[in-house]
């Protein structure tokens, strides 16, 4: 049976992963190899790796990152932030990396989807996703994208954009819920299972993830073919290991 | 013993990933090389074969780099493994882009997952992508240290489909019981990614660079 993915996912900032902590056998959790090292050997299904890097100057560097990372890290690796052409994702796949999340650029210019999913297909074209419930008290729930970190509304419905992303050819959908995203109060379960219900395929839930439980949730109540955290892996506070065990125990099918 | 081992280049999909895994798993004077010249290929002493992306692209790619002959030389006369379309593209006719003509290697279609629903309500997504259950059908060299049932990592809508049951190395359940390895003498092929399913991976690997197929 298809297991259920477990994805970590590091913030790198100008070539260096921000937000970490001393791993007690990590010399330097600053460095992204040695932290994507220490996930795989845990057990982690993918790694993704957001570059959050402001200045264009230092942009170069998530290649690096990537280059390095997959010269010793033979799991898939997805890479988003930044992407806005169809050169910075040949560059990314290059370099090694899998999978290649689009975010802001697909707001903007839909099309750009369809084009490179038919380029370098679907497989390696994830479309990242952050929603915002915008529908109040009693109302029926409604999710709208927004960008610029939750910032920016763009009067799409998460839904419709869920489904027109997979109808231009997207492989997978990352969905952040910007309610959740660093609360640590667990997924926006509605959230995932409504967009669940509406694509073929593939939803890795993200943002809100405070413990091991929130992962089943998301799982159980959200339907989701995989779950993204990062902070609880990335503080130490679980292993990914002792998540997919927790998950196992709960009868999610998981790689032990 | 020095040996070179050539990952062939067609411009389909993820060969860099590819030959990093051959070099990490290589003795240190092995060469690996990502090439398409049909002479280097023939010269090598063993071949990987990998692929991504539409059976259509992946043709008209093989047939763009003259690659033709010499993947069908290397895959009946050295060791040779198939990965993901490097698999699919050995058999005749593809569902893929309303039917594809295949290399003709190996007798068999490829046909499309039927998707739906598995018997415990989980729907079955197209494509099947993750890790999932590879079922070693015997012994082969290549499972040599890799345990039953060991998950790799997949990402495809299709799957081979060979006439000869024989032929079947391995099974993987996703809606239906599928060949996800498929062997004939100096040829193993698999429809899952062993560059990026971590040490079972690795380990099918360095069983393909020391295989010596009689």
């Amino acid at each position: 049976m298809l297991a259920k993915r477990i994805i970590p996912c590091l913030d790198v900032d100008a070539g260096r992963v921000v937000k970490g902590v001393k791993f007690v056998d990590i010399r330097d959790a600053g460095d992204p190899v040695e932290v994507a090292r220490r996930y795989n050997e845990e057990g982690a299904d993918e790694i993704t790796f957001l570059d959050i890097t402001a200045s264009s100057d230092d942009r170069e560097t998530i290649v690096h990152v990537v280059e390095q990372v997959a010269s010793e890290v033979f799991i898939p690796l997805t890479v988003g932030g930044g992407i806005r052409c169809a050169d910075d994702i040949r560059r990314m796949l290059n370099a090694g990396a899998d999978k290649v999340a689009i975010n802001t650029a697909a707001v903007f210019n839909p099309e750009f989807v369809k084009e490179v999913t038919e380029r370098f297909g679907s497989q390696c074209i994830v479309v990242a996703i952050d929603a915002k419930q915008v529908s109040g008290e009693g109302e029926p729930l409604k999710w709208e994208i927004f960008t610029h970190g939750g910032r920016k509304p763009t009067g799409l419905d998460a839904i419709e954009w869920a489904q027109r992303m997979s109808d231009y050819g997207a492989g997978e959908i990352l969905l952040t819920s910007m309610d959740r995203d660093g609360t640590k109060i667990g997924f926006d379960n509605a959230l995932t299972r409504a967009i669940v219900d509406s694509v073929p395929i593939p939803v890795i839930a993200s943002g809100g993830v405070g413990n091991l439980q929130h992962l089943v949730d998301g799982v159980k109540q959200g339907g989701a073919d995989a779950v993204l955290a990062a902070s609880i892996f990335h503080f130490a506070e679980y292993s990914v290991g002792e998540a997919k065990r927790y998950m196992r125990d709960q009868s999610i099918e998981v790689r032990l | 013993m020095t040996q070179r081992i050539t990952v062939i280049d067609y411009g389909m999909g993820n060969l860099r990933s590819v030959a990093k895994a051959v070099e990490h798993v290589a003795a240190g004077n092995d060469e690996v090389l990502v090439t398409d010249d049909p002479e280097l290929i023939l010269a090598s002493d063993r071949v990987v074969f990998p692929g991504q992306g539409a059976a259509r692209d992946c043709m008209a790619a093989i047939s763009d780099h003259h690659l033709n002959r010499a993947v069908l030389d290397a895959a009946q006369s050295k060791p040779f493994l198939g990965i993901c379309m490097g698999q699919q593209v050995l058999l005749e006719f593809s569902e893929e882009n309303n039917g594809t003509e295949l290399m003709g290697l190996i007798e068999g279609r490829v046909r499309r997952f039927p998707g739906g629903t598995a018997p415990d309500g989980e729907a079955l997504k197209i494509p099947h992508m993750g890790w999932n259950q590879v079922h070693q059908g015997y012994d082969h060299p290549l499972w040599a240290g890799i345990g039953q049932d060991s998950r790799f990592y997949f990402v495809h809508s299709y799957y081979v489909d060979p006439e000869q049951q024989a032929l079947v190395a391995a099974t993987t359940d996703y809606g239906v019981r599928f060949a996800s390895a498929i062997a004939d003498r100096n040829l193993f092929a698999v429809q899952f990614h062993p560059e990026k399913s971590a040490d079972a991976g690795l380990q099918l690997l360095r069983n393909f660079i020391s295989w010596n197929p009689t």
